[in-house]
């Protein structure tokens, strides 16, 4: 059995850990066992990356056979190299990932920065919605005269957002 | 500009003027971006990578922090110039590993570097001397939107920025500090730190990051996560933690200044014996002992106008630093002799330690230092 963590050199130290009830378990060879502190049983100074290598494990058993659309990465080629292949494979391997994101971070969702191209995105998106709410709405009261405005403001709308 | 300018100028970063420079040798906060829908440098073909590194790099070498910058592609460096950039922290152990494909671009003040094609499309990183974290992610935080107006970044609404590895998706940020804690390891105090900083899920490592030894008493430390915080928020919890190691490392010094002169003293005193007579070095026993010099200019037990030469030394006595400032190739032994000839030389000018300088400065008169003379 190959190191969870460097991938090249025989496991000799298996560790199981139980984590908020499930149990994750992590092969290391000697190397990267003393390199992560798991020797020391007072340290466990990397214990964020030993739970991200229990979750990848879970990645093992879902479907490895789901290709990534945009770069053709499968889940087989994440366990071996640990990253991943374009942009898309994380929309690809969401589920799987989801676990491992939360076992490595703080979070499951970005509050940082927000590109200005994504925010602008984002603002577009929201305006659309409360427009076709708001046409909705309209057709439900026979309005029609706003209908008409409120279409028309959609159809501008849908040009700038695939612009 | 030229490799050769790159190597005369030392690093605005290195010469120690920040805030609490002492003990925070420097500070630098790196972010990681990538092209949307495009393979990470990883996966990608060598062309596609090539294709990449064509679309990104006119857009770095136009932005106005980069006039006057120095470019290169990472098949025209040699391995030996890769390895003193890396030596300067100017560029990752992984991305010196990197050929065809891949670029290096930081400006003549060497305080901004971008990597194309590391593990990421882009890595930006940004240097200062001292405490000043803030500082250095101001400065990125402009680049980056001005190469965001350019370039289409992969985000998700939900993840954020997307990276090749997902320890550092969200942010797409690492801010690190060097910290210089030879008190805390004389005291051998190191390990409580660092076991409770990684408790707090920030990361310790040794100079060279990841996986290296801790060399020359030098500590870096970083935060370990990305998702679920806010860049400013990061850098406060890492400064406020830093700030805390820092006056931990008084007070470790301060207690050895009060109840173990007599160790002090003489750890001192053998690191300026040895390293002004010695005649064969290895970079790691010159990294180690020039430390505890460096703790001496600031216990006053050398001169404070010392201090520039001393560090300057740090980074000169590293193996790729000497091969390149010696005109011939050198094997281990050779490098050895030619470290200690120039330590010896440089220490020419650094006149005995002053025992009595360390006592005055405890602020108490009737330090055990004192009552030994």
């Amino acid at each position: 059995m190959l190191c969870d963590v460097c991938k090249c050199n025989d496991a000799t130290v298996f560790l199981t850990q139980i984590i908020e009830g499930k149990m994750q378990k992590v092969n290391l060879c000697d190397a990267c066992s003393k390199e992560k502190g798991v020797q020391d049983p007072t340290g466990f100074a990397l214990a964020d990356l030993l739970l991200g290598i229990g979750a990848a494990e879970e990645i093992e058993k879902g479907s490895s056979t789901q290709r990534c659309p945009v770069c053709g990465f499968t889940q087989m080629d994440f366990k071996k190299a640990g990253r991943l292949g374009c942009s898309t494979c994380y929309a690809t391997f969401t589920e799987a990932l989801t676990a491992l994101l939360k076992a490595m971070h703080k979070g499951t969702a970005h509050v940082g920065k927000v590109p200005q191209r994504a925010h602008r995105a984002g603002e577009l998106t929201d305006k659309m919605r409360n427009l076709n709410e708001s046409l909705q709405k309209a057709v439900a009261e026979e309005n029609y005269e706003t209908a008409a405005s409120l279409r028309d403001q959609i159809k501008q709308l849908e040009g700038e957002l695939t612009s | 500009m030229k490799f050769s300018n790159v190597m005369s100028n030392t690093g605005e970063w290195l010469r120690g003027e920040g805030p609490h420079h002492q003990i925070v040798v420097s500070s630098r906060v790196r972010l990681a971006r990538n092209l949307r829908n495009r393979a990470f440098p990883g996966w990608a073909k060598k062309a596609e990578r090539t294709a990449i590194l064509e679309l990104i790099k006119p857009h770095v070498e136009k932005l106005p922090e980069m006039q006057d910058s120095f470019s290169e592609l990472l098949q025209d460096l040699s391995a030996l110039e890769k390895q003193v950039l890396v030596e300067r922290h100017l560029i990752s152990r992984e991305h010196a590993a990197k050929s065809a494909g891949s670029a290096v671009i930081m400006n003549r003040r060497q305080t901004l570097s971008i990597m194309i094609n590391e593990e990421d499309h882009l890595r930006m990183q940004s240097m200062r001397s001292g405490l000043q974290l803030k500082q250095a992610f101001k400065l990125l935080d402009k680049i980056d939107s001005a190469l965001e107006s350019e370039l289409e970044f992969a985000y998700d609404q939900r993840l954020g920025y997307l990276t090749a590895c997902p320890t550092n998706v969200g942010t797409g940020m690492r801010a690190s500090a060097m910290l210089h804690l030879p008190g805390l390891v004389l005291s051998e105090l190191i390990n409580q730190v660092v076991q409770a900083v990684s408790k707090i899920g920030l990361a310790v490592r040794g100079l060279y990051g990841e996986g290296t030894e801790a060399m020359g008493n030098l500590f870096q430390i970083s935060n370990q996560t990305t998702l679920g915080e806010k860049e400013d928020e990061i850098i406060a919890r890492l400064t406020k933690v830093i700030e805390t190691i820092i006056d931990k490392e008084h007070d470790a010094r301060q207690v050895l200044i009060q109840k173990k002169s007599n160790t002090l003293w003489d750890q001192i005193g053998r690191a300026y014996g040895v390293l002004t007579y010695a005649h064969a070095m290895s970079s790691k026993e010159a990294l180690n002992l020039l430390s505890i010099i460096k703790l001496g200019i600031d216990l006053n037990v050398f001169p404070e106008e010392k201090r520039l030469p001393i560090d300057e030394l740090f980074m000169d006595t590293q193996p790729a630093h000497l091969q390149n400032s010696s005109q011939q190739k050198l094997n281990a032994e050779e490098r050895d002799h030619l470290r200690a000839q120039i330590i010896r030389a440089r220490l020419k000018v650094l006149p005995k330690p002053d025992i009595s300088k360390l006592a005055k400065d405890s602020g108490n008169g009737s330090s055990p230092a004192s009552s030994e003379r």
